[in-house]
C-alpha cells in the first residue's frame, strides 16, 4: 500500500511533463493566435510598390477572396518561403496580394527582380501602420480574406507545400474556387 | 593617439550615446506623461521578443507600438482604450497580466488546483501516519 502513493505521483508526473514535451513538440509557442480570425479585415489603402501613384484598398478587394502575403526584402524566411510562392501562386485561383512591410521601395523591387514576383499586385506599408491593424508582428505572415473581406485564416511563418496543402487548399475550396493544386 | 583613432572612437562614443537616447525620444509633455508611458508600456509584451516588455525592446515592431501608444496618449486615450486598442489587434497575449475569464481559468485557478491537490495528499498521509501510532498505543497498554 506504502508503495502506491509514490508510485502514482511519479505516473502522474511522467503523464505531466510527457503532455508538455508531446505539446511543445506540437506547438509553436511564440505564434500568437490573431483575434482576428472570423472579423473583417481592418480598413487598408496603400500605395502599389510598381506605381507608388496608384493604391489599392479594401474596398476594391471586395467581391472575390484573396490572399495577402506579408514579406519584406529583410526578411530571411520570405526568401525561403519564396520558391513556394513562385511555384505555388499562380496555381490557387485566388489574386495574390504582396505586402510589403517596412521596406524601402528599392529594396523591394531590387528583391522581387531577383528572386521574381508571384504576386497578381504589390502594396507597400513602408510605415509599417496599417500592418499594425493586421496585428502583423513578423514576416513572412499570409492572410485568407474572404469576398466580403472577413479574414478566415493567417498563417504565421514560411508557407510550405504542406501548410498549402493542409490548411490553405481545404479553406479555398470551401470558398468555391478552383485551385490547381491537388491534394 | 592617431587622430584618426581618435576621431574613430569619438565617432563610436557619439553612435552609443544615440543608440542610448533613440529609444526614448518621444517628446512628452511633462514628466508625468512620461512616468504613465513607461508604466504602460512595461505592461505590454513585445510580439516579437516575447520576452521583453514593449518599454525596453529595440525591435522595430516595438518602436512603432511605443510611437503608436504615445500618439494615442497625446490624444487623450486612456490607458484601458490604449490596451484594448492592443488587444483587439494582437490578442490578450500582449497583457503581462492576462484578464480573467473563462479561457483563463486554467491559467489563474490551476496553481490553486494543485495546491489543493497536494494538501489534500498531505493530509491523506498524515492521517495514515496517526493510525499505526494510536494502534501502538494500545499495545503499551496492554503491556502495563
Amino acid at each position: 500500500m506504502k508503495l502506491y502513493v509514490p508510485l502514482a505521483i511519479f505516473l502522474a508526473l511522467v503523464g505531466l511533463f510527457g503532455f508538455g514535451l508531446w505539446w511543445n513538440s506540437t506547438h509553436i509557442p511564440t505564434l500568437v493566435p490573431s483575434p482576428l480570425i472570423g472579423k473583417p479585415a481592418p480598413d487598408w489603402k496603400l500605395p502599389l510598390l510598381y506605381h507608388p501613384r496608384q493604391s489599392l484598398d479594401k474596398a476594391q478587394m471586395l467581391g472575390r477572396p484573396y490572399i495577402l502575403n506579408v514579406f519584406a526584402s529583410w526578411c530571411f524566411a520570405c526568401a525561403d518561403e519564396h520558391p513556394v510562392l513562385m511555384a505555388y501562386g499562380r496555381d490557387l485561383d485566388v489574386p495574390l496580394i504582396g505586402y510589403d512591410y517596412k521596406d524601402k521601395r528599392g529594396d523591394a523591387l531590387a528583391w522581387l527582380a531577383k528572386h521574381g514576383d508571384p504576386y497578381t499586385q504589390v502594396v507597400a506599408d513602408e510605415s509599417g501602420r496599417t500592418a499594425i491593424n493586421f496585428g502583423v508582428y513578423g514576416a513572412p505572415e499570409t492572410y485568407l480574406i474572404d469576398a466580403r473581406g472577413i479574414i478566415l485564416w493567417k498563417h504565421i511563418g514560411p508557407l510550405t507545400p504542406h501548410v498549402i496543402r493542409e490548411d490553405l487548399l481545404p479553406r479555398l475550396l470551401k470558398l468555391g474556387v478552383h485551385p490547381k493544386v491537388t491534394t | 593617439m592617431k587622430p584618426v583613432l581618435r576621431w574613430a572612437a569619438l565617432a563610436l562614443l557619439l553612435g552609443v550615446a544615440l543608440a542610448a537616447t533613440a529609444i526614448d525620444a518621444l517628446p512628452f509633455k511633462d514628466a508625468a506623461q512620461e512616468v504613465r508611458f513607461q508604466n504602460l508600456t512595461r505592461q505590454l509584451r513585445c510580439l516579437v521578443c516575447q520576452n521583453e516588455d514593449l518599454s525596453d525592446s529595440n525591435a522595430k515592431l516595438a518602436q512603432d507600438l511605443r510611437y503608436e501608444i504615445f500618439q494615442q496618449m497625446q490624444a487623450g486615450r486612456s490607458n484601458a482604450q490604449i490596451k484594448q486598442w492592443l488587444v483587439d489587434r494582437y490578442g490578450d497575449y500582449v497583457l503581462y497580466k492576462p484578464p480573467l475569464k473563462p479561457s483563463n481559468y486554467a491559467l489563474w485557478f490551476g496553481p490553486f488546483v494543485l495546491l489543493a491537490i497536494g494538501a489534500g495528499g498531505v493530509g491523506i498521509y498524515l492521517r495514515r501516519r496517526a493510525q499505526p501510532q494510536a494502534a501502538t498505543g494500545f499495545d503499551e497498554d496492554e503491556d502495563w
